[in-house]
């Protein structure tokens, strides 16, 4: 580890770290938009009317929404790791029963001492689509898991490779951000919803048909203040696309760097491309978190603008190759040849 | 205005020195704590080769000198041990006489069919990779301490920080200096 990959390192933590705490106070900082916006549009409809009429004077729904978005936040925060791997199914492996199993629990300890974190709590998923996660808030609470067909396909040294890209993600807090993002995402599209469905069948809103004028500026408030509720979950969804794709080669150049074998990365990478069942256990919220896209690889096997706009991972071609490229690298300065 | 620009310089080098100080004193504990993992393992290792010897014993009783050098070679490596970090070069030697013997053992034991189906292979090969990732770690420590305290100009704060350069832990078995043989051929990989 050279002193730039170090500093690298902590950078990368206390950007992670920042950019939590930015999601956070942004999801808070729109939720306040919505609740705010609404009373003022509301206190506007209101203020013109009869004087025994009931004005909308007190930002009731503003605080009301900021303080849930507060609460949600905070819950996604803390409880996004567990909620995460319940949404995948995941079991804990507390005690190895097959020589698999025993095999993965070896393969983490060895990698959690290469890197120089506590051993994170291991689960398995039962999917038979190779493919793995990482989540968790911080290295000393943290949590690995692959799925069932990632055990059955890999040799000792490929499972090494993930896992090691996988404590990776760890180690540099990428897992914080984004399993808060991914809490967050789910929590979006739930209080949407909801939202839709208040508003849908003339529900609690303003019924609209009181024939009261109002003026262009609020009609034009109204506007905005709804299609941010429509675009709400897109927006959420950009966000959780855009965060994790830079991370995936950063990851693989640390698990490169714990276990000093690239190529074994790159031919775990290789058979987990070749598997075209996408893995049905990891539903999308969560599969900017996982080391291959999930949802199938169409689009990550290219890059350009429309892939760019819509993969959670970069093209696996050119991560293969880029993990070649350090593997032969390696060899040429040991003085060994390929075989 | 001067005195102005003075304090402002002074407060920027204090600073700074504040900063490489505080992180020459991390990296050290960083070292220290990556080599009481290396020791960690190691105790590991000595722990397991009493019930490892005792597995193999009954399935090959005419192996008896390769077992008999383990054996030696643990007892010789406990002892060591037991002088503390301080011996780095005599532990290392010890420990990497171990290494050999068990890797020698290893290739013994593939040879029985009753072992093989054992979590024998598995246990050995995750005990060796521990030893290997711990003192990887300890080595990077180590060697990003020592670049730390004798690049410019953190230099000249080593000093003050009581920072010395730490050994790494090389490789004294020349067995495992030796170019690998690799195979050429092309057959597929089993």
């Amino acid at each position: 580890m050279t002193d730039e990959a170090s500093l690298n390192l902590f950078q990368q933590q206390e950007a992670n770290r920042r950019r939590t705490f930015w999601l956070m106070v942004g999801f808070v900082a729109f939720f306040a938009w919505l609740g705010f916006g609404g009373d003022y549009i509301y206190h506007l409809y209101t203020l013109d009317a009869p004087r025994r009429a009931y004005h909308h004077d007190f930002p009731w729904l503003g605080i009301g929404l900021s303080l849930v978005a507060l609460a949600l936040a905070w819950y996604a925060y803390k409880t996004g790791p567990d909620k995460v791997l319940w949404s995948t199914g995941a079991r804990e492996v507390l005690d190895p029963q097959d020589p698999k199993e025993t095999q993965l629990v070896n393969v983490v300890e060895e990698m959690a001492i290469a890197a120089g974190v506590p051993r994170p709590r291991i689960w398995i998923v039962d999917d038979p689509d190779p493919n793995a996660f990482a989540t968790g808030t911080d290295p000393l609470h943290s949590h690995v898991a692959v799925t069932q067909g990632l055990l059955d396909l890999c040799t000792r040294d490929e499972l090494q490779g993930v896992i090691a890209h996988e404590l990776g993600h760890v180690k540099n807090l990428d897992v914080r951000l984004m399993t808060t993002l991914a809490a967050l995402v789910g929590a979006v599209a739930l209080m949407h919803d909801g939202a839709t469905r208040m508003f849908r069948p003339g529900g609690g809103g303003g019924s609209r048909d009181e024939g009261r004028k109002a003026g262009p500026f609020v009609l034009a408030l109204l506007v905005v203040w709804i299609v941010s509720w429509i675009l709400a979950p897109i927006i959420a969804q950009l966000l959780a696309l855009g965060v994790s794709r830079k991370r995936e080669y950063l990851a693989d150049a640390m698990s490169a760097q714990f276990t000093r074998n690239p190529l074994a990365l790159a031919s775990a990478l290789q058979k987990i491309e070749g598997a075209e069942a996408p893995t049905t256990h990891i539903k999308r919220g969560a599969a900017h978190l996982c080391i291959a896209d999930p949802l199938g690889r169409r689009l990550t096997n290219h890059e350009g603008l429309f892939a760019d706009a819509l993969a959670t991972h970069p093209p696996m071609a050119k991560r293969i190759a880029i993990l070649k490229g350090m593997g032969y690298a390696e060899l040429k300065k040991e003085g060994g040849a390929i075989s | 205005m001067g005195s102005l620009i003075l304090l402002a310089l002074l407060v920027v080098v204090a600073g700074w020195l504040i900063g490489a100080y505080n992180g020459l004193v991390s990296l050290k504990n960083q070292t220290l704590n990556a080599f009481k993992q290396i020791d960690v393992q190691l105790k590991r290792r000595h722990d397991l080769i009493p019930n490892l010897v005792n597995a193999v014993k009954g399935a090959m009783d005419f192996e008896k000198s390769t077992l008999e050098a383990v054996i030696q070679a643990r007892n010789q490596a406990v002892k060591v041990n037991a002088a503390g970090p301080e011996a780095i070069k005599q532990i290392s030697q010890a420990e990497n006489a171990l290494s050999g013997a068990l890797s020698r053992l290893m290739v013994v034991v593939e040879q029985y069919p009753q072992l093989k189906a054992t979590q024998l292979q598995e246990e050995l090969t995750c005990t060796e990779n521990r030893i290997a990732f711990a003192r990887q770690l300890y080595n990077d420590t180590a060697t990003q301490y020592n670049t730390k305290q004798q690049q410019f100009p953190t230099n000249l704060v080593a000093g003050m920080a009581k920072a010395q350069s730490a050994d790494l832990w090389e490789l004294e078995d020349q067995a495992e200096r030796a170019v690998p043989q690799v195979d050429l051929s092309t057959k597929p990989k089993a």
